[in-house]
């Protein structure tokens, strides 16, 4: 008997790390999402039990791996007559048929499997599925935190604030588009791959920003958003280390977060930037962060996600806010808009510019960028203008600025620190 | 193997006005379709805004189904092993190079009789 609380806290660690490879090996043999999860959780709460009784394996991610496809391959004989009518995954390579024939009537491929405790990792595959554009972008996140990190239906619906049932359809319509139209199970060819790799980075970066600054909702963050983005990132990493823009990602994920624990006061109202305290970043984030970025800016030209963690990284790596290198970071945002032209980017480049070269430079490019029209809906754009004005000595015009972010806004920690701000202005007057 | 619908939309404006080169196009592209083995069937549809006529119950209209900005140019049938192969033949129709676009949709079932359309 091994001590349960050792099994439970093993069983957690496997699942939390190991839930996106058992499932994605037993998807491949399975070649049906349904049934491949079902067979995951069966796994694991096989786990429980038999770890408990036999004692917890060397390689808990191959156990549950073959344990996971046995049940896949023994539900698949039971059902051979059904299961031959229904669509499966599609997975068009060479091996097509030679390897699913061998899978379901030789059982010594899963014997090899025991005895070196091999698994073979498809986690990529899935990824690159779950990230399909011809999925609607909410279910690409969706299907990613379910499939690829195991979270449970409840709480991806509890994240994007709908009720479970709507997240519970919305993912069972994905899946059967993923059989009926036959999105392949496969990584892209090179000739597709910087496109849908493009894709699957934006998945991972939205799923951050999501959790990082919850668009609406009481509280500020949803952590285990952050965290299920950062693990995406990690894994990406592992898959795929010669993609500097997979490095740029992951390091901007783990500098932006290094501040997670200051971004709010103890009473959960935002804190600016120049009002944080450094002291309590997360130092050891910001130095993988820093790592990831230099070998990535030697390996070849700067590409988006790598400058984006760059200025990220200046911000955080200044020990004061006044000793910010604020010439270096607009320089960044210029390689930046080259590297991707965007009006967001834009404007963040002119709250680096204003310590630059002054409020009255800076205030001149968000009103061109506010006559461009693109960032109408776009709060940010009206607190910087406003925050600008009020330093140029402005207040009526800040005032009118910072009512205008306040009807855009939808987040109630953003939402007090505008009425904080307008606070302030109309006492100083 | 599986078969896509491969449905050509092209704005209302322009349904017409195709020109020489751009008809010309069509043709390679659809030479090039069926040299790869992939295609099944493919038809070029009379213009819809002067010859579509719209049947629905008992009532009988002129015109298509909705005044769209966009209307069905014509469709063909494909072969393809999967989603992202049946994509590759669809953003290679230069009709994405002349203000249309192509929408995909897997064939669920069907037949085709032993003729071919005459013009």
């Amino acid at each position: 008997m091994t001590d349960p609380a050792a099994v439970e806290s093993a069983v957690a660690d496997a699942h939390r790390r190991g839930w996106g490879i058992v499932l994605a090996a037993t998807a491949r043999l399975a070649r049906d999402l349904d049934l491949a999860e079902e067979c995951v959780q069966e796994a694991y709460a096989a786990a429980l039990i038999s770890w408990r009784r036999d004692g917890i394996p060397d390689n808990p991610q191959a156990w549950l791996t073959t344990t996971a496809k046995r049940r896949a391959m023994d539900a698949m004989q039971r059902e051979r007559v059904l299961r031959s009518k229904l669509p499966l995954l599609v997975e068009p390579e060479e091996t097509h048929g030679e390897w699913e024939d061998a899978a379901v009537n030789d059982p010594l491929e899963l014997a090899v499997e025991d005895a070196e405790d091999v698994v073979p990792d498809e986690r990529l595959r899935l990824i690159f599925m779950c990230c399909h554009p011809a999925l609607a972008q909410e279910a690409q996140l969706a299907l990613t935190l379910r499939l690829v990190c195991g979270v449970p239906t409840s709480d991806i619906a509890r994240a994007f604030l709908v009720p479970e049932t709507t997240m519970a359809a919305r993912m069972t319509r994905a899946k059967k588009k993923i059989v009926t139209t036959r999105i392949p199970f496969r990584v892209p060819r090179s000739a597709e791959l910087p496109d849908r790799l493009r894709g699957v980075l934006g998945v991972v970066h939205l799923l951050f920003t999501m959790g990082h600054t919850a668009p609406s909702g009481s509280s500020l963050m949803r952590s285990d958003l952050v965290d299920s983005s950062l693990h995406l990132a990690r894994m990406l990493r592992e898959l795929m280390p010669d993609e500097r823009e997979v490095r740029g990602l992951l390091a901007l994920l783990l500098v932006t977060d290094a501040r997670r624990a200051t971004r709010v006061d103890d009473q959960g109202r935002l804190l600016r930037l120049e009002d944080q305290d450094r002291s309590r970043w997360n130092p050891s984030a910001i130095a993988e962060a820093h790592g990831l970025i230099v070998d990535a800016l030697r390996a070849g030209p700067p590409s988006r996600y790598v400058l984006q963690a760059a200025i990220a990284s200046l911000y955080a790596e200044a020990p004061t806010f006044d000793d910010t290198d604020w010439a270096q970071i607009v320089s960044l945002y210029d390689a930046l808009l080259v590297a991707w032209p965007s009006p967001v980017v834009a404007l963040n480049r002119t709250v680096a510019l204003a310590m630059v070269a002054g409020p009255a430079t800076a205030l001149g490019e968000v009103e061109r960028l506010e006559r461009g029209g693109a960032l109408a809906e776009y709060h940010y754009l009206q607190a910087i203008k406003a925050d600008l004005l009020q330093r140029l000595d402005r207040p009526v015009e800040a005032l009118r600025a910072y009512e205008a972010a306040l009807a855009l806004v939808d987040n109630d920690a953003e939402r007090e620190f505008l009425d904080g701000r307008i606070a302030a202005l109309q006492r100083d007057r | 193997m599986a078969q896509y619908a491969l449905l050509i939309y092209t704005p209302t404006v322009r349904e017409t006005d195709l020109n020489p080169d751009e008809l010309a196009a069509h043709d390679l592209h659809a030479r090039a379709i069926t040299e790869s083995g992939a295609m099944v069937a493919a038809f070029a549809l009379e213009p819809a805004d002067s010859t579509a006529t719209s049947v629905r119950g008992d009532a009988v209209t002129d015109g298509p189904f909705l005044d769209a900005k966009e209307v069905v140019a014509g469709f063909c049938i494909i072969e393809a092993p999967d989603l992202d192969a049946a994509l590759a033949i669809a953003r290679s129709n230069p009709i994405n190079q002349q203000g249309g676009g192509v929408e995909v949709r897997p064939v669920e079932g069907g037949f085709t009789a032993d003729r071919s359309a005459t013009g």
